[in-house]
């Protein structure tokens, strides 16, 4: 039987789950909403005689601190409609291999919930007065560091979806796994308001998208298979 | 392409231990795994635990009230820190096992998942608890000791940053092994969450470390111990106790776990109508 090839496959499930996510805006947007509205909360609860001193010093970690709450949000679409209308199950049990689906969900989920962070960090920047000098390095982790974000949650969706309240533990699960990266990019922006090198710290966070690529999916598949089991 | 695919090497783990295979095994292969297979088997290290157990449990009481004894009166007090220095007694104890039980987790979860072990998930969820009360104990004693030497509760440093990530992991592994009705899911869910994070601990560590670092270095582990032998004696002592009270400890709340898995299985119901007659 003459089967299309295992990319095929791949960007089948991409074009699909991009075109859900389309089809969807609302749900597209809210995580993005919420990325501006965490960083405008910060700049309230500091008062505002103190803006000029303390907003750039903050910038960094709020700004990714933000960017992890709102991928922390969006986590949960990657697979649960797909577990709930029992398409995951089918995905499981295609012929092709599980692990490039994975892929392909994980990239479509990070072009529409990492990318248009990427595109909001001016925004944020500016509501957070961070030096424009900064701004470049800000996007450089944010391209670096967004990705790793998908992959890792997706281990952790994986492995809640088949629970009812598997929301409140995803935060358990998942948060502590994306301290490192919150550290290394967090830091590198600081680091280039102040004029410092930032190779060292981007290069760490070039090496975890790396091992996250090769570990994260392996891990993923394993967990969809305990949940759907 | 390649497919990544666990049961397939289990299944062939199973062959070969159970002989199904068409080509016959290594002997001494079989000598081991059929060891491993027989000292895996539930009812045996139901049996084998029961009877270790209190052993481990007496040890770990002789060392730790004679480790006790030599590191809060017998050792000298610090010519710094006085006497606030003997909390190391309990707090690098602690923060070692805190280290040492997750990566013996993780270990039991990639024999659970290649093997498939029903004791490994009994043995990791019954580490887990104690696994947290090692870490949290590390954290109280040393904010307790850091008080008065840095004169803080608690700083943003490396290891004990390190260390409160150690303690949202474990209890990260616990809330996982919670939320599952089905303790077999739950148990495979753990094992791999566990597997994660013991990837990510070296990467925490290191992110941390040059985030941020002020925590003296180690006194204990060194050619020459900067630590004189009055005090390390004691701390060795307290070391090893640590790690029999975990030993015993893990191994009633495995027993404990195993009971609660296999309730419907032919042998618990054989020890329990056995022990009623």
């Amino acid at each position: 039987m003459n089967q299309p090839g295992p990319w095929h496959a791949f960007f089948a499930l991409f074009r699909r789950d991009l075109m859900l996510a389309i089809r969807r805006r609302n749900e597209l947007a809210n995580p993005l909403l919420f990325f501006v509205l965490v960083i405008a909360l910060f700049a309230m609860g500091i008062r505002a005689e103190e803006h000029g001193k303390l907003l750039p010093i903050m910038a960094p970690g709020v700004i990714w601190v933000a960017a992890l709450l709102s991928t922390l949000l969006s986590l949960e679409g990657m697979f649960r409609s797909d577990f709930e209308d029992g398409s995951l199950e089918q995905m499981l049990l295609s012929p092709y291999p599980t692990l490039l689906l994975v892929l392909a969900k994980v990239s479509a989920h990070w072009l529409v919930t990492g990318l248009p962070l990427i595109l909001l960090a001016p925004l944020s920047g500016v509501l957070m007065s961070l030096p424009m000098d900064a701004m470049g390095t800000l996007i450089h982790t944010l391209l670096l560091g967004t990705p790793v974000l998908s992959l890792v949650g997706a281990i952790g969706v994986s492995l809640t979806v088949g629970l009812r309240r598997g929301g409140a533990l995803l935060s358990l699960l998942i948060l502590p796994l994306y301290i490192p990266v919150l550290l290394f990019a967090a830091k590198a922006v600081a680091d280039s308001t102040l004029g410092l090198s930032v190779i060292f710290p981007l290069k760490m966070l070039g090496a975890m998208l790396l091992l996250w690529l090769a570990l994260g999916p392996v891990a993923t598949v394993a967990a969809l298979r305990i949940s759907v089991d | 392409m390649v497919q990544f695919s666990l049961p397939r090497v289990v299944n062939d783990y199973n062959m070969i231990i159970l002989g199904h295979s068409g080509s016959p095994p290594l002997l001494v292969f079989i000598i081991q795994m059929h060891y491993l297979q027989k000292l895996s088997s539930p009812p045996h290290f139901y049996r084998l635990a029961g009877t270790l157990a209190p052993w481990f449990g007496w040890a770990s009481l002789a060392l730790l009230l004679a480790g006790l004894y030599g590191g809060l009166v017998a050792a000298p007090s610090d010519y710094q820190q006085g006497d606030a220095f003997r909390i190391i007694y309990i707090h690098v104890p602690a923060a070692m096992m805190s280290l040492f039980v997750y990566t013996f987790m993780a270990a039991a979860g990639v024999m659970g998942l290649v093997w498939r072990f029903r004791l490994a998930d009994a043995i990791l969820a019954g580490s887990a608890p104690i696994g947290a009360s090692f870490t949290l104990l590390a954290l109280v004693t040393g904010a307790i000791w850091g008080k008065p030497m840095w004169g803080t509760w608690w700083v943003w440093d490396a290891r004990l940053t390190s260390e409160l990530i150690l303690l949202f992991l474990y209890l990260g592994v616990i809330g996982l092994l919670a939320a599952y009705d089905d303790k077999r899911k739950g148990g495979r869910a753990a094992a791999w969450l566990t597997i994660v994070g013991v990837i990510n601990v070296p990467i925490v560590k290191f992110s941390v470390d040059w985030w941020n670092t002020l925590h003296q270095g180690s006194t204990l582990f060194r050619a020459e111990p900067a630590i004189h032998g009055s005090m390390r004696v004691p701390l060795v002592m307290m070391i090893v106790g640590f790690a029999c009270f975990f030993v015993a400890i893990m191994l009633w709340r495995a027993r404990c776990e195993l009971l609660d898995r296999e309730r419907h299985s032919e042998w618990v119901e054989i020890l329990f109508r056995g022990q009623r007659r």
